[in-house]
């Protein structure tokens, strides 16, 4: 849509008309119920009067002044950080180990990672539900039988099994991410740091992670953001009671049927996820600009 | 004894066969280089130098001692890639300097041989640039010097020209031969560039689907080629088959009117190869018609008709009137410059 680029206005009106339909979907579906819902968040709501299209911050005010919501917010970034590390840590060796297999075995292994894709989040996530299962469930079980644990650990309900269940949500997009940077590595290159004396761990460290960083920054930024706007895992892990700022808005809306709360929610959410990963990409880019150029 | 030793090496990769019997004597200084199409054998057989890959069977000996067992960052020799396969995350002399890392060198020491590293190499000032920053001739360059700033036994070069243009490349190759020269690195490369592999080497292995077929300086590559193949992969040439037959008690060349002395010691069908800038046009010899004539600027390039088929001829641009296109015209040659095979009997 680079209108400005076009030195011939015709050409220029053409690319516009072309684009027209998309822009027009775009306005029609994003938009309009963003602004929308912006303006939402600024009108009052009461127990017998219900919504009035009035403009007033009462919303705002009451989210910013009770802790009740910081706790809710500080939650959701805890969660989806912790999410993070997690896919970091085991997403970055198992799209090592991915990209070094051989053909057949590696097709096999990426659907294998690809494939929970495929099921719905919800089926997913009571996958973990049954796992965790109280005090009896499967996962405490195997953990005492290894003997990890002495006790059993609280999984349902509490952030742990949160984080733990959005991890292995969000796996994929990281593997994924992570693989792309892997495929775009000279193969010569960790070749070339072996003749010059380099063990294969120093080659990990030294040679093949630095050049995958900012494929590890972007996937993390990716599974942050999913993880940070989740809905489906914290509702079914966490239950109505440990909530986070997608699950507290949900229930303003249909619970409470504040509308203007949870749309003040929704969109103090959305600003907060923008800033950041917008902000972290600015770093990234500046970091990497050398090698990238 | 040999400085490197390949003793009947061979590489296959299941059902196919990558290298067969390799075989090769290399002295301490030597510039030898494996010249041949893709698909000859000619980079696994350095890699498995290198030690990526593993021979079949077969030995590699370094100074008498076994290679095979040594794993490749053991191995202490000098690489350096098609793709240069620098570190792009470092810089210039981060990249330079890797290897002495490695072997724990201090960092006084590190610091003054790399930049004399890069100083040999010409990039001295180079020193805090990123690879991406730079151009194919200066990331080559910065390859070389990280390959030789570790001061390997044996510096290997898997087609390190081949990504730059033709300019460059020549430059380069005056360049790699002298820092050759001067530091005595035994040195192997990898190309398919016959020009490349005369002008830099002491000596040059044709390889062609996996076997060696000679082993010789350039001028002997050149002038006496073993093979069809040979003769055909290093330069142009023309063949064509005659026969012996004794005429009045002389043995004597035959094909067609036009005849020869043979030399001594060849009976039969053979196959006869001459280099076209060998030949000129004379009175007396193999008669023939020009179907075309380019100018090339330093020479003119004539293709002709004769009764023993199509040949090329490449005359100098000496100043001298040339046979116009169509002219009627004998060719002729010493008999020092024909090299002569036995026809091959299914050819």
């Amino acid at each position: 849509m680079s209108v400005t680029a076009a030195t011939d206005s015709s050409d220029a009106r053409a690319g516009l008309s072309l684009a027209l339909p998309a822009l027009m979907l775009f306005i029609g579906v994003v938009v309009i119920p963003l602004v929308m819902t912006v303006m939402l968040s600024f009108h009052d709501w009461g127990q017998y009067k219900g919504i009035e299209p009035v403009f007033i911050l009462k919303n705002w005010i009451e989210i910013f002044d009770d802790p009740y919501y910081a706790e809710m917010f500080w939650r959701t970034f805890r969660v989806a950080v912790l999410a993070t590390l997690i896919t970091a840590v085991f997403g970055v060796p198992e799209a090592y180990i991915l990209n070094r297999m051989q053909g057949r075995w590696k097709g096999l292994f990426l659907l294998v990672i690809i494939g929970p894709l495929l099921i719905s989040v919800v089926a997913r996530t009571l996958g973990w539900a049954l796992l965790f299962g109280g005090n009896n469930g499967l996962a405490n079980k195997l953990l005492m039988t290894v003997g990890l644990i002495d006790s059993p650990v609280r999984f349902m309900f509490t952030e742990t099994g949160m984080i733990i269940a959005l991890a292995h949500a969000m796996m994929p997009f990281m593997v994924l991410a992570v693989w792309t940077a892997l495929q775009r590595l000279d193969p010569q290159v960790e070749n070339a740091a072996l003749s010059l004396g380099a063990g294969s761990l120093t080659v990990v460290r030294r040679i093949v992670l630095p050049q995958i960083m900012p494929g590890v920054l972007s996937g993390a930024i990716i599974v942050f953001s999913l993880s940070a706007s989740a809905f489906a895992t914290p509702a079914i892990i966490g239950g109505r009671r440990l909530k986070v700022a997608a699950t507290l808005a949900y229930d303003e809306f249909l619970n409470t049927l504040n509308w203007p709360l949870g749309a003040a929610v929704a969109v103090l959410l959305l600003i907060a996820l923008v800033l950041i990963v917008v902000g972290s990409n600015a770093l990234i880019e500046r970091r990497y600009q050398e090698m990238f150029r | 004894m040999s400085f490197l030793e390949l003793d009947r090496v061979g590489k296959s990769f299941g059902p196919n066969t990558a290298v067969e019997e390799f075989s090769l004597a290399v002295s301490k200084g030597e510039f030898v280089s494996f010249l041949g199409p893709s698909g000859c054998g000619k980079t696994t057989t350095l890699q498995m130098i290198a030690g990526f890959l593993d021979p079949s069977h077969g030995a590699i000996r370094l100074e008498g001692k076994d290679l095979v067992a040594v794993p490749p960052a053991r191995r202490g020799l000098g690489i350096v890639f098609q793709s240069y396969a620098l570190f792009p995350h470092m810089t210039a002399a981060e990249n330079v300097a890797f290897g002495l890392e490695m072997r724990k060198v201090s960092r006084r020491e590190r610091e003054e041989r790399v930049s004399s590293a890069l100083a040999l190499v010409g990039l001295a000032g180079y020193e805090d640039r990123h690879p991406r920053r730079m151009s194919g001739g200066q990331q080559q360059r910065v390859a070389l010097a990280r390959a030789l700033v570790i001061r390997p036994s044996v510096l290997l070069l898997d087609e390190p020209l081949s990504n730059l243009d033709a300019r460059l490349r020549e430059d380069m190759q005056i360049e790699l031969r002298q820092i050759q020269r001067n530091l005595g690195t035994t040195t192997i490369l990898v190309t398919h560039d016959q020009i490349e592999a005369m002008s830099l080497s002491d000596r040059i292995v044709v390889m062609s689907k996996g076997r060696i077929e000679q082993i010789g300086t350039p001028q002997q590559v050149y002038e006496q080629p073993a093979s069809a193949f040979v003769a055909q992969f290093l330069g142009k040439t023309n063949e064509f088959s005659a026969t012996v037959d004794r005429v009045s008690g002389q043995p004597r060349l035959v094909a067609g009117t036009w005849s020869a002395p043979a030399p001594a010691g060849v009976a039969g069908p053979v196959t006869v190869s001459v280099r076209p800038e060998r030949i000129s046009f004379g009175n007396a010899g193999l008669a023939g018609r020009i179907t075309s004539r380019i100018f090339q600027g330093n020479h003119w390039l004539f293709q002709c008709d004769t009764e023993c088929g199509p040949a090329i001829v490449i005359r100098q641009n000496d100043g001298q009137s040339q046979p116009e296109q169509g002219a009627a015209v004998h060719l002729v040659w010493q008999a020092s410059d024909m090299s002569l095979r036995a026809a091959r009997a299914a050819a």
